[in-house]
């Protein structure tokens, strides 16, 4: 098997809204922007226009230091489209500051991958400006699922 | 027509329809003025012609849905046939359904220990029902052993190819009638004794997270356990428990979601749906025979037409008109539309005793 790799150029574009536009030119420019509620001071992702806690509108952006844990993976043998290059693997990381963002894995083998692996993100263009955060094993702790 | 040929009701009977296709459906028949809903799913389709004849708009109502010439038009068996359009955060990563749904067991596996074995039982066990069916598309297919899922390639891990619904195409309608009414027809009348909807959000536009939580929920409300609160409160509104039901008709696009569900709707406890299917209880021999027509995994999956299939086969059993792996003396039965990775689940309980 092989490295699990970024996709390649040509895989769906995002349309951003004016609300994950700042989330997008994080992107583009290497940095991970969540939302934290200023009211409730819970953070919040996906972007969005209003606390799903305490209903306030009132959020602001912050830059994640881009570290996290493994909660879920899938390695997706069968693509999503022919745009996509398999296998890729499907991963929700739960970010340290207290979100849990949905993205794909780099650097290690398909079946390296578990629940709890410690991860750390990079970006990589996918066209138009465009860029994607990937997430990479940074160290090995005792493997729990 | 068939339906009505079936339960011996009348054409002029109609006077209401509910279902995506109902307009067209209307006109086809040569029927209206009728009431009619766009309603395009079963339970919601089923609850809501309840309603209408509740409230006194109508009196007989066809729910109807299914797809035909659908599979031509959208994709290839190397193309995602039921990729969803997703939003920008799911799009780019490579989501489609299998993926949705095998976020959701992978968590469940990780902190349950709940094993490939135990999903593939599922698949086999449920696919095992379809091979006997000759209404299913895949029957005479099997029969199936954990192994021969286990051997199957991979799509999404932990999801083998048998692991996962194939698109299919056909229909799917119930007649549903005031109990007075049903005395009437031919076939013996079936009760619908209580539905109720839980809700996250939109289907496959948020990360599929088992442990997805809302402001509102209670300690046990999150995605993984959809469908907790609506099958609480089901239950308790007919005054039934889990023990009642003699069979069950399941969402299952993919096999892990019955463990799933069997833990949310209180069949077992959380984290021990992967032994509760391996100690056969969801066998047509088991305490709760689930899927009985091969489900979708091997009967049939056709879009939304599925979603009234569990209504309809919940309803042939309580009849006792299965052709094959009818339960014996079924007189509870409980049906399901929707699953985790959907952030959506319905259910209905059926039965055959007058409430």
């Amino acid at each position: 098997m092989s490295e699990l790799l970024p996709h390649p150029e040509g895989v769906p574009l995002p349309a951003p809204t004016a609300i994950s536009q700042p989330y997008w030119d994080g992107c583009a420019q290497g940095r991970l922007m969540y939302q934290r509620c200023t009211v409730c001071d819970r953070t919040l992702f996906d972007p969005t226009p209003i606390c799903r806690w305490c209903g306030s509108s009132d959020t602001s952006w912050q830059v994640s230091r881009g570290l996290g844990t493994i909660y879920s993976w899938s390695v997706v043998w069968r693509p999503a489209g022919p745009e996509f290059a398999s296998p890729y693997a499907a991963i929700i990381v739960d970010v340290d500051e207290g979100f849990q963002i949905l993205a794909n894995a780099v650097g290690c083998e398909p079946d390296g991958l578990f629940v709890g692996q410690r991860v750390g993100v990079e970006f990589h263009p996918i066209g138009a400006g465009f860029s994607l955060p990937y997430f990479r094993p940074i160290e090995q702790p005792e493997r729990v699922g | 027509m068939g339906v009505l040929d079936l339960c011996g009701s009348r054409r002029e009977d109609i006077d209401g329809i509910v279902g995506q296709a109902g307009p067209d459906l209307a006109y086809l028949l040569g029927l209206g003025p009728i009431w009619a809903s766009p309603d395009p799913l079963g339970i919601s389709g089923v609850m809501t012609a309840a309603d209408a004849i509740a409230a006194g708009h109508c009196a007989s109502v066809l729910v109807v849905g299914g797809c035909a010439g659908l599979s031509a038009t959208i994709g290839s068996a190397d193309q995602g046939l039921l990729h969803r359009a997703g939003n920008e955060f799911v799009s780019s990563v490579g989501m489609y359904t299998a993926v949705e749904f095998a976020l959701i067991a992978r968590r469940h596996m990780a902190t349950y220990g709940t094993t490939s074995e135990q999903i593939a039982r599922v698949s086999s066990t449920i696919r095992n029902n379809g091979h006997v069916n000759p209404e299913a598309v895949f029957y005479n297919r099997g029969p199936y052993t954990i192994e021969d899922v286990l051997a199957s390639r991979m799509v999404a891990d932990p999801f083998h190819l048998l692991d996962c619904a194939i698109p299919a195409e056909g229909a799917c309608a119930i007649l549903l009638t005031t109990a007075d009414r049903a005395q009437d027809l031919r076939l013996p009348p079936v009760y619908l004794l209580g539905a109720q909807q839980d809700y996250f959000g939109a289907p496959y536009t948020h990360a599929p997270s088992w442990d997805l939580r809302s402001f509102n929920g209670g300690p046990d409300d999150c995605i993984g356990m959809v469908g907790h609160r609506a099958a609480n409160q089901c239950f308790e509104l007919v005054g039934l428990g889990p023990p009642d039901v003699d069979v069950l008709e399941l969402y299952d696009p993919f096999s892990f979601e019955i463990i799933r569900q069997f833990e949310a709707f209180g069949f077992c406890k959380p984290g021990e749906g992967g032994g509760f299917v391996m100690d056969g209880n969801m066998d047509p021999s088991g305490a709760f025979p689930t899927n009985t027509d091969g489900g979708l995994l091997s009967y049939s999956h056709n879009y939304t037409g599925q979603t009234h299939q569990k209504v309809g086969r919940c309803v042939q059993q309580l009849q006792g008109i299965c052709a094959t792996t009818q339960i014996p003396g079924a007189e509870v039965a409980m049906a399901s539309n929707g699953g985790a990775g959907a952030s959506w689940c319905w259910v209905a309980l059926l039965g055959n005793e007058r409430p």
